[in-house]
């Protein structure tokens, strides 16, 4: 194992990050903040609790994997896409350091990026609203898993984009869209139940449910199967990594 | 051991490499080829020969249709890890993190190629390269000369055994070109084999000891370089006149002179390595018809002139 390389990578995209502090870490926080304000706070307190909670508490999970998905997939498929428009990917492509190392280092560093950003956001919550963790080690096995997810889903992306746009494509048109629907802002049991049955194919509802368990012990879904389907996505994403190194889709002529 | 690797005399070894791309392009055919241990090897041909390709194959940018290539014995493709910590490329494209420092961007690529670091290198490296003022610099600042540097820097860092150099000296001026060429020799004296593109002509007439000629995705001839320069060369005789001729005298025309520069010279070709060029027969019979010299001079043919008179014959 190239555990030199390993490092050099995990530690080139962490002081990327740290370069771009306003806009890897402050913007996000500030735009978590809004949410509180506008759905915790104003529209919040119309509401009445959901499921025993006070709604600006019920909200602290999904908002935080919300923000989540979104870093995990900018800093991966960015991480990735930018070495392969600037042309310094040949540096990888030459070098000593296999497929597995390669996915490590930069799906590492994105993961470890957003659960960071995450903890920062968990912080920034408890300024707002009483946020409780039952559950803190399914609460941090649930960011970690879903940060690996859809850090290698980033990974994907920015691997299958040629353009910016295609690189914004799918987490505008896609992930985003799924994150609202998938009970960011609402417990799914509160749509009609078509709808409900409908929500349980948006595989966001089953992360969401399963981070929002481990903070007030209550969930959508099945605590288990939320942990099985992660573990499915994690394994989906990591079969079409292993299969573009395998071809060398987009990466290799 | 691998018993190719303690067999190995060759420092990069291809036999039978096609590559054909997605789209049917064939790059490369049947490639046959053997670089040396320690030695400046310059690969030259016209644009979209296959020049970049047969470099990126053995590099690992470009993955081979069929056949085989091996690095230090060891096969490109099994022994990935081995082959490529030998190797340092120096690509054509001026890229780089444009943000990094040069310090910065020169450890990344120590670290990706396994070694740990070692600064003491890092200072005689960038020393060496005259990049040491300069470490602190975001690459974004220097200019196109310096970041070419900085890419050598970069194919050093992990102190290669054989350096894959393309198009190095591209858009460098005169003096830096000089500069580079005085590095590749150093290095050279320190045991790093050099395989090099271009289409400086000059710069492999300069620097190699064997030449490759690749033209349509086939390497055409592999000569040592002053060989390829005897056997191939022409010379040409530039004979000054006093007066000016208005026509080559028939004796004279007969022998294959021919007049040149407005009737002041008068030219003959012959190969330099004929045993009997001529020229005693030639100069007596310009003697015989009175015709008054200022002064004598040869010309060896280029590079670039054997260059193109082999694509030319194809």
């Amino acid at each position: 194992m190239n555990l030199y390389a390993i490092k050099a990578i995990y530690m080139f995209e962490m002081a990327r990050w740290w370069r771009t502090i306003t806009q890897s870490i402050i913007s996000p926080v500030v735009s978590t903040s809004l949410y509180f304000v506008v759905f915790g706070a104003a529209i919040g307190s119309r509401i009445e609790s959901v499921e025993g909670v006070s709604y600006a508490s019920f909200i602290v999970p999904g908002l935080i994997m919300l923000s989540l998905l979104q870093q995990s997939l900018s800093n991966a498929s960015f991480g990735i896409y930018f070495p392969k428009f600037a042309g310094t990917i040949y540096e990888i492509l030459s070098a000593p350091i296999s497929h597995v190392e390669t996915v490590i280092a930069f799906v590492g560093a994105a993961a470890t990026k957003s659960v960071i950003l995450a903890l920062i956001i968990l912080a920034t919550a408890t300024l707002f609203v009483d946020v409780e963790v039952q559950h803190p080690f399914a609460m941090v096995a649930f960011l970690i898993l879903t940060a690996l997810t859809f850090s290698m889903l980033g990974f994907i992306i920015g691997i299958w984009a040629d353009n910016f746009e295609k690189l914004q494509l799918i987490p505008l048109l896609v992930v985003t869209p799924l994150a609202f629907l998938g009970g960011t802002f609402y417990s799914i049991s509160m749509l009609p139940e078509g709808w409900q049955t409908v929500a349980l194919f948006n595989p966001v509802v089953y992360l969401v449910s399963g981070f929002r368990w481990s903070f007030y012990g209550t969930a959508d879904v099945n605590v288990w199967i939320s942990l099985g389907m992660t573990l499915v996505f994690l394994g989906i994403s990591l079969g079409i990594v292993t299969w573009i190194f395998k071809t060398g889709y987009r990466l290799r002529t | 051991m691998n018993i190719h690797a303690a067999t190995a005399t060759a420092a990069v070894s291809i036999s039978r490499l096609d590559k054909t791309y997605d789209t049917g392009f064939e790059a490369l055919k049947g490639v046959d080829l053997e670089i040396r241990k320690g030695e400046i090897f310059a690969l030259l041909g016209p644009n979209g020969a296959g020049k970049t390709t047969l470099i990126g194959t053995v590099c690992g940018l470009v993955r081979p249709t069929s056949g085989e290539i091996r690095v230090g014995g060891y096969d490109v493709i099994k022994d990935f890890r081995k082959t490529r910590a030998m190797i340092g490329l120096v690509p054509q494209e001026l890229t780089g993190d444009r943000f990094e420092t040069v310090w910065a961007t020169v450890k990344y690529t120590r670290g990706l190629f396994g070694k740990p670091q070692d600064d003491a290198y890092m200072e005689k490296l960038l020393r060496d390269l005259s990049l040491w003022e300069k470490r602190n610099d975001k690459l974004i600042t220097l200019s196109g000369g310096m970041k070419r540097r900085v890419l050598i820097a970069k194919a050093l860092s992990h102190q290669p055994q054989i350096l894959f150099l393309d198009e190095p000296t591209a858009g460098v001026d005169v003096e830096l070109r000089k500069d580079m060429w005085e590095v590749v020799r150093k290095l050279r004296e320190s045991g790093v084999t050099i395989v090099l593109t271009t289409h400086y002509i000059e710069e492999a007439e300069l620097m190699a000891d064997r030449i490759g000629v690749i033209s349509r995705g086939e390497i055409i001839l592999v000569e040592d370089k002053n060989e390829l320069m005897r056997k191939l060369g022409k010379k040409d005789l530039t004979i000054q006149l006093q007066e000016a001729l208005e026509t080559v005298p028939a004796p004279l025309a007969d022998l294959g002179l021919k007049l040149a520069n407005g009737g002041t010279e008068l030219v003959y070709s012959y190969d330099s390595q004929s045993e009997r060029t001529g020229i005693a027969s030639l100069m007596a019979a310009i003697s015989e018809e009175g015709i008054r010299v200022k002064d004598v001079s040869t010309h060896q043919s280029s590079l670039e002139e054997i260059f193109i008179g082999l694509l030319k014959d194809r």
